[in-house]
Formats: C-alpha cells, sequence, structure tokens
C-alpha cells in the first residue's frame, strides 16, 4: 500500500499509473470504475466489498471520504494496486476541510477513459444522486437506504428523485425471494388476488417487494410490519389458495403451495460483496425496479387485505 | 405467460422447473467429480427449484443416506462454491438411492415407484431426466429397462429428457446405432449429448467476439487470414482412464467433438439470430463444406507419448501406462489439416492437434493473418516481426490475444517487433462463474438445447474424420514422442511441407 499525503487527484492518477508498471503489468483489463462517496462508518466494510467484487468484475475503485471542518485543507490517500484481497485497483482518499466538497474534481483525473462509471453511497446519499456532481460521472447510481434512520422516509426520497440507473440495495437484497416466487409461478397456479408481506416496521425490503408483486401481477398488497428482523415471510393468494415462503430464522425458508408438498430452500441473507457484484453486473437502468419504487405508496401497510 | 418474469428483469436468473434427475453410473469419477458438485453448485446459487430430487442407480448395498453421504462427500471435495449447510439440507432431503443390477427388470420397478414417491413428496411433477455416466455400451441395456418399465412413459404437461456423455460412439456406423438406441424412446429434443469439454461460456464468448463487433469481421475470409490452428492440449497422460482410452484415442475423444465444432464456431457465417436452430444451421453449412487431405499421410500426424520429463519429473510413456497392452497402436497425439470448400476459407488451411503429455495444458484458436504485402522498412528491421494473430485462449485463463508488430521503443533506429495485447475475462473468472458442468445441467432442466449438437453434427463430424481413422488404421504404430514437448517430428513435417509453422501454444 502506498500513503500519499498531501495530494492531488492527478499525482493519485500517477502513483497507480507507476505502481503498476513497477508491477510491470502496465495494461490493465478494468472493466469500469467505481466511485464509493462516504463516511469514516461505512468507508471500510464498502471498500473491502468493492474490492472481494473486483474478483467478478476487474474495476478501479475510488473512495471518497470527505471531513468537512477543521484548518487542515489537503487530501489524503491511501493506494494499492492488485493485491492478495483482488485484482482492483483501489485508492480511499480523505478530502479534509475545504477540498470536502470538491470530491468531483479529485475524481475526474482519475475516471478510467471510455469505460462505465459506477457511483455508490454505503451511507448518506444527496436527494437527487443523478444530478449530484460525483453522480453526474455515473451511468448507474446505488443507494442503500437501510443505511438511513429512517429507511421508509429516505426510500421516498429515491422515489421522488427517480431518474433511470439509479438503484437500491434494499432492492438487490430480495432478488432470491423474487426468483424464487418466479419459479413457483413457472407451474400453472390459480388468479393472483392479493400479497401479503410480512417483514420489520423500518425495513424498505418488504415494501418494495410487496410493491414489485403488486405491479408485476396487479393486485393489491400490504406490508405487515413485524419486530423481526428483513422479510419474515410473503404470500401471494390466489384463487386455488396462496403461495408461501416463510423463513423464520433468517435463512432456511418453507416453500408452500395448494397441491404441493411444502419444501425447504435455502434463503440466506447476502453478504454485501455479492449485492455490490450483483448490482455491477448490469450497467443498463433497472426498469422493473422503477416500476417497484412507482408502486410503492399503492402498498398499504399494516393493514391486513386477507 | 409468468407474469413474475419480465423480459427486462435482468436480475432474476433462470430457475430450472421441479424435476428429479436419474444418476446412473454414481460411483464414476465423472459423477463424484464432476456432475454430483455441479449440482450442489447449482442449488447454491439458487438455481435449482425447491421441488428437486436426485436419485442416484448402482449396485451397491446402500440405503438412502449412504448415497446421501457419497454425494456429501463429493460436494465436500469438489464443489466450487462455498458449503452451507443450509443449502446442503434443501438438497439432501430429495436424494434417494435405487441399489440394483442394470439388467434387473424389479430394480428398474422399483426405480419407478421411488420417482412416482418422489413426484408426490417432493413435487418433482413427474418431470424426469436420466443421466447416463455410463459406458456407451451400456446404453441399450438401460434405454430399454427404462422403457419396459414404464419410465419413459410421459404424463401430460411432464417431460423426460435423456443426457449422454461424449463420445458419441467411435465412427460414423456406431455413432448412428447409438442414436438409433437412444431415438427408439426419445425423440431428438429430449436426447442431451453433453461435450464439457465445450463451455457455453466459450462458445458465447467466441460469437460476441466475432459478431458484436465491427473490427474483425471483415478481416475473417481467405484474403487476410493464413490459417488457423485450433489446438487442445493437456500436460497430464491418460491417468486412471485407460479402459476408457485404450482403442479410442486422441482423434476420437477430441478432434471429433470438441475441435470440430470450435472449428465450426470460428469458420461459420453469421447465424440469422442465436437462436439455437439458427447457430446449428451455420455450424452444419460449415461442417458440410470441410474436405479432407486427399493425401492423408502428408497432412496429418499421430504420436503416442514415450517416457520422457515433463516439467522436470519423469513420466512413463503411453505403453507403460497401467492396464494398456504393449502392443497398442491408440494414438495419443493427433494432427489433422482440414479445409473448407466455400468462397470464404478457400485455400486457408485449419490445423487442428490435440495431444496428451505436452508441454502445458492449453486450448486456443489462433487465427493467423497473411504477412502485409509490402513493408516499408529495411529488411533488418523487420527480421523480428512475424505473422499478426489474433488468439482465442480458451484455457486456462479464458481471454483473447491480439499479436502485432510494434516499434522497439529507443533510438537505435527503426526495428519492428511483436508485442502482444491481452484480455482476459475477469481474473478469478474460474472461481466466479458457472463451470461448465453447471450450466450444461441447468440447460438440460431447462430444456435448453443450444450448446448440445444433434445427430446430424455428430454424423457429420464422424464422416470428416472416417476416412482419416481408415487410414491411421492400416498403420500399426504410431510416431513416439517424447512427453513434454509439443508432438512427434512429423507432426512439424506436415505443417512444414505447406511451408507454415506451429504456434507454439
Amino acid at each position: 500500500m502506498i500513503r500519499l499525503e498531501d495530494t492531488s487527484g492527478h499525482d493519485i492518477a500517477a502513483a497507480i499509473a507507476s505502481e503498476r508498471h513497477r508491477m510491470g503489468s502496465p495494461t490493465t483489463g478494468m472493466v469500469l470504475t467505481l466511485l464509493i462517496l462516504t463516511d469514516e462508518e461505512f468507508q471500510a466494510d464498502a471498500t473491502a466489498a468493492a474490492v472481494a467484487s473486483a474478483r467478478e468484475h476487474p474495476m478501479r475503485i475510488l473512495t471518497m471520504v470527505p471531513r468537512p471542518g477543521g484548518d487542515i485543507n489537503r487530501i489524503d490517500a491511501d493506494i494499492s494496486v492488485g493485491g492478495d484481497d483482488g485484482p482492483g485497483e483501489v485508492a480511499v482518499m480523505r478530502l479534509r476541510g475545504d477540498r470536502s466538497s470538491h470530491a468531483n474534481s479529485v475524481a475526474i483525473p482519475l475516471l478510467l477513459p471510455d469505460t462505465p462509471v459506477v457511483a455508490w453511497w454505503p451511507g448518506a446519499a444527496p436527494k437527487d444522486v443523478a444530478t449530484d456532481p460525483i453522480g453526474m460521472h455515473a451511468e448507474r447510481r446505488i443507494t442503500d437506504v437501510s443505511s438511513r434512520p429512517d429507511p421508509l422516509a429516505e426510500l421516498a426520497i429515491r422515489r421522488e428523485n427517480y431518474h433511470a440507473g439509479d438503484t437500491d440495495l434494499s432492492w438487490t437484497r430480495i432478488t432470491n425471494w423474487r426468483s424464487t416466487l418466479a419459479a413457483m409461478m413457472d407451474r400453472p397456479v390459480g388468479t393472483p388476488e392479493s400479497i401479503v408481506v410480512e417483514g420489520h416496521r423500518h425495513n424498505a425490503s418488504p415494501i418494495l417487494l410487496a410493491a414489485w408483486l403488486s405491479w408485476a401481477l396487479d393486485v393489491p398488497a400490504a406490508v405487515r410490519p413485524t419486530d423481526e428482523s428483513g422479510i419474515s415471510s410473503v404470500s401471494v393468494n390466489t384463487t386455488d389458495g396462496p403461495l408461501t415462503i416463510s423463513r423464520p430464522d433468517g435463512s432456511m425458508a418453507l416453500v408452500e403451495a395448494p397441491g404441493m408438498p411444502a419444501s425447504p430452500v435455502a434463503l440466506p441473507r447476502r453478504p454485501l460483496h455479492e449485492l455490490i457484484a450483483e448490482d455491477l453486473r448490469r450497467l443498463t437502468p433497472d426498469e422493473i425496479y422503477a416500476e417497484a419504487l412507482r408502486t410503492v405508496p399503492r402498498v398499504t401497510i399494516g393493514n391486513e387485505l386477507d | 405467460m409468468n407474469p413474475l418474469r419480465d423480459p427486462r428483469d435482468a436480475r432474476l436468473p433462470r430457475v430450472a422447473g421441479p424435476c428429479a434427475v436419474v444418476l446412473f453410473g454414481v460411483t464414476g469419477d465423472l459423477s463424484r467429480k464432476k456432475i454430483m458438485p455441479a449440482i450442489y453448485d447449482l442449488a447454491n446459487r439458487g438455481l435449482l427449484p425447491p421441488g428437486f430430487a436426485l436419485v442416484g442407480f448402482a449396485r451397491r448395498e446402500w440405503a438412502h443416506e449412504d448415497f446421501a453421504q457419497e454425494v456429501h462427500d463429493s460436494v465436500r471435495e469438489h464443489a466450487r462454491t462455498p458449503f452451507s449447510e443450509v443449502v446442503w439440507r434443501q438438497l439432501s432431503q430429495g436424494i434417494r438411492f435405487v441399489a440394483g443390477d442394470l439388467t434387473d427388470p424389479e430394480a428398474f420397478a422399483e426405480l419407478r415407484t421411488t420417482l412416482a414417491a418422489l413426484d408426490a413428496e417432493r413435487g418433482t411433477v413427474g418431470n424426469h431426466a436420466f443421466y447416463l455416466s455410463i459406458p456407451p455400451g451400456l446404453f441399450p441395456t438401460v434405454v430399454s429397462q427404462i422403457e419396459r418399465s414404464g419410465l419413459a412413459e410421459r404424463p401430460v404437461g411432464a417431460w423426460r429428457r435423456v443426457v449422454v456423455e461424449k463420445p458419441f460412439g467411435h465412427d460414423l456406423a456406431s455413432a448412428q446405432e447409438l442414436d438409433a438406441v437412444l431415438s427408439s424412446v426419445f425423440s431428438p429434443d429430449e436426447i442431451f449429448r453433453i461435450d464439457h469439454y465445450l463451455g457455453k461460456e466459450t462458445v458465447q464468448n467466441i460469437l460476441a467476439v466475432r459478431f458484436a463487433n465491427e473490427m474483425f469481421e471483415p478481416l475473417w475470409n481467405s484474403r487476410y487470414v493464413d490459417n488457423i490452428q485450433i489446438t487442445q492440449a493437456e500436460d497430464i497422460g491418460i491417468g486412471g482412464r485407460a479402459g476408457y482410452y485404450d482403442g479410442i484415442g486422441a482423434a476420437r475423444d477430441v478432434i471429433q467433438n470438441h475441435l470440430l465444432q470450435l472449428l465450426a464456431l470460428t469458420a461459420m457465417d453469421e447465424p440469422l439470430s442465436f437462436a439455437p436452430e439458427q447457430v446449428r444451421q451455420e455450424k452444419e453449412k460449415v461442417l458440410a463444406a470441410i474436405t479432407v487431405p486427399r493425401e492423408i499421410d502428408a497432412h496429418t500426424a499421430r504420436g503416442q507419448y514415450a517416457a520422457g520429463w515433463q516439467g522436470g519429473i519423469p513420466v512413463p510413456g503411453y505403453l507403460d501406462e497401467a492396464g494398456i497392452p504393449p502392443d497398442s497402436t491408440t494414438e495419443t497425439f493427433a494432427a489433422i489439416r482440414l479445409d473448407i470448400d466455400n468462397r470464404r476459407w478457400a485455400g486457408v488451411p485449419f490445423y487442428l492437434r490435440t495431444g496428451k503429455r505436452l508441454g502445458r495444458r492449453v486450448t486456443e484458436v489462433a487465427v493467423i493473418f497473411k504477412r502485409a504485402p509490402h513493408l516499408p522498412f529495411a529488411s533488418s528491421s523487420v527480421t523480428e516481426l512475424s505473422d499478426n494473430a489474433l488468439v482465442f485462449r480458451i484455457q486456462p485463463d479464458e481471454g483473447i490475444t491480439l499479436r502485432f508488430g510494434s516499434k522497439v521503443p529507443g533510438v537505435a533506429g527503426m526495428e519492428v517487433r511483436d508485442v502482444t495485447m491481452d484480455f482476459q475475462y475477469g481474473d478469478s473468472f474460474v472461481d466466479t462463474s458457472p463451470e461448465a458442468y453447471e450450466r450444461l445441467i441447468l440447460d438440460v432442466l431447462l430444456g435448453e438445447p443450444p450448446l448440445f449438437p444433434q445427430a446430424r453434427e455428430v454424423d457429420m463430424s464422424w464422416s470428416i474424420l472416417d476416412p482419416i481413422l481408415d487410414r491411421w488404421a492400416e498403420e500399426g504404430q504410431p510416431d513416439a514422442y517424447a512427453s513434454g514437448g509439443w508432438g512427434p517430428a512429423s507432426a512439424y513435417e506436415m505443417i512444414a511441407r505447406d511451408g507454415r509453422t506451429w504456434r507454439r501454444p
């Protein structure tokens, strides 16, 4: 690892290039640049997750940690290239004092030429990420409302300011639920009539799951708030009876459908690096997320429909 | 139409429908090292449905739990994804075992009962795949037992599929015989021929590079291409596979299926779409245009590895391997020249070679271009410039290499030398992306045949190879070659006759 103190975006870019040369591999096969905008609280986990997903997506990872205030105005950077943790290039930059509001100018010389840029706010994110100076570089902008004190209010902000290319990790977290539900409906089933999702009262994922089902099946949906973390169960009530996935213990789920034996299905919570790797797989706008987000206001909270 | 599957929803993987896989030959190497781990890995990636069952069939006194333990051990040892107790619990609930001999009708009756029970208990809804991981000689026995016991009867809405592994016969006649056996009970779209050498990723990568770009296809013809060399080399010997390998040899084992498929993908015209039928049509067209050299002796080479040193380790010769008759004439190295009689490729030789105990393990397709018609440099400037080449590296480290001339930096004057530009599909591609077997098995369970050659392609490949094999059969002992090198002298001579040399892969 190289530490640069009181440095600039240009010097960091030069340091990465010279480190590449020193290792004898000046050419790189990077497929994208990932910009991570974060405070110290989320910095280490987010960078580590990005490094782990660089195994699947070789990329340049630029973690920017704005540290406003104080008398010191300078940029410090820790750089590592192709280490044991993964093939990517990583620069963690602390933008101190007045530098903290100029992340954009630090980023510009560091963006890989002519390859996609993804911006990720693991914690707090601007209201409108698409028009944010950093977000404007990116074709894909990833937020995580679950990191906020009030995820549901944050989800409303994402919805009101949605632009094509936005996505949120609380949506990524339900892919396995959605996949299992879709697999259940690959078989002939009755006509859907209503949806009930049980999940933690402050979690956005149950709401997005309910909204997605409500949009796709065109039936009303409700979320029944619980104190268990994450999603506990989802039921699609059909004319033939309910299709249900319940996951009481957070990893092994039970799948039940009319006329079918109940079967266990592994539905574990996925670590952060798997979520981020999934999000980096497609860089085109996630239109289904947009539909689910739009449908959120139609989801009834706490009111039982069945 | 499932309303939860929107074509725009790129996050959702296609998950196989409910089904049971019956595995014949559970004690074999392939089952333990590849098939069972791949099934676990699919489950771990969330690609198997809740209603999934695996039924082992073998002549062993095993209870269901014993077989489950076998699967467990093979998964622990060979699976590529981390072991998860939760996934294992999901999978193990659908594992069953039927003990019996392949000739025993009662065992098949029990198999039928077991499958019926699974349909009810596990919700496999009557969808059954039969995976024949057994020598082809036993296919007729198993297929007729399947039919006699009523296992091939398809309830309404349910499917039956049968999976067989290469080799698909040992010549045209035997391939057709094999196909007749399978076709007597299964229809063409129910027969899945797996060639595990040819992963789906590879096929899709070649097609993507060729047809998604503008800068390669204009060069892809006899005007710019001098020759194409397709190599599959292994650094290992036959290992414990003497019984399978002896009498088969390198050409039948690798050229007939793998190298001819790679040739077809490299040389074919653009398909109308990537629909399986369209790709197959283009492959068949190019296979039909292939001609075998008139003088087979002059344009082919066959070899057998002799004792030698490989990477500094002494290794035995083929004839000294356990289980190989001392007078075996089986070739462990085969190289052939083929031509394609169409406008695009007339005059461009395709050199195919494969062998065991060669310099290193590598599979690649090298497109070697002609020299520039005129080089405006002093001849001394370009002595170190060779032909431009575009190489699809298939393994290890799947990727693409481009070789071209570039000026040697410095003030010494104008000197041009070869440089290579290298692209790799992700650094650790191999551990994160599904292995060939996983994709093949998933395609079987989804009923998607795109990669699986159909009988016609298999027959065409044998028609190309048969005259060469017939000629070789008259020749006696193949040329000995030292282990650890790149094959017999005759292979170098054969390509030198055309004024060319082999690339060192």
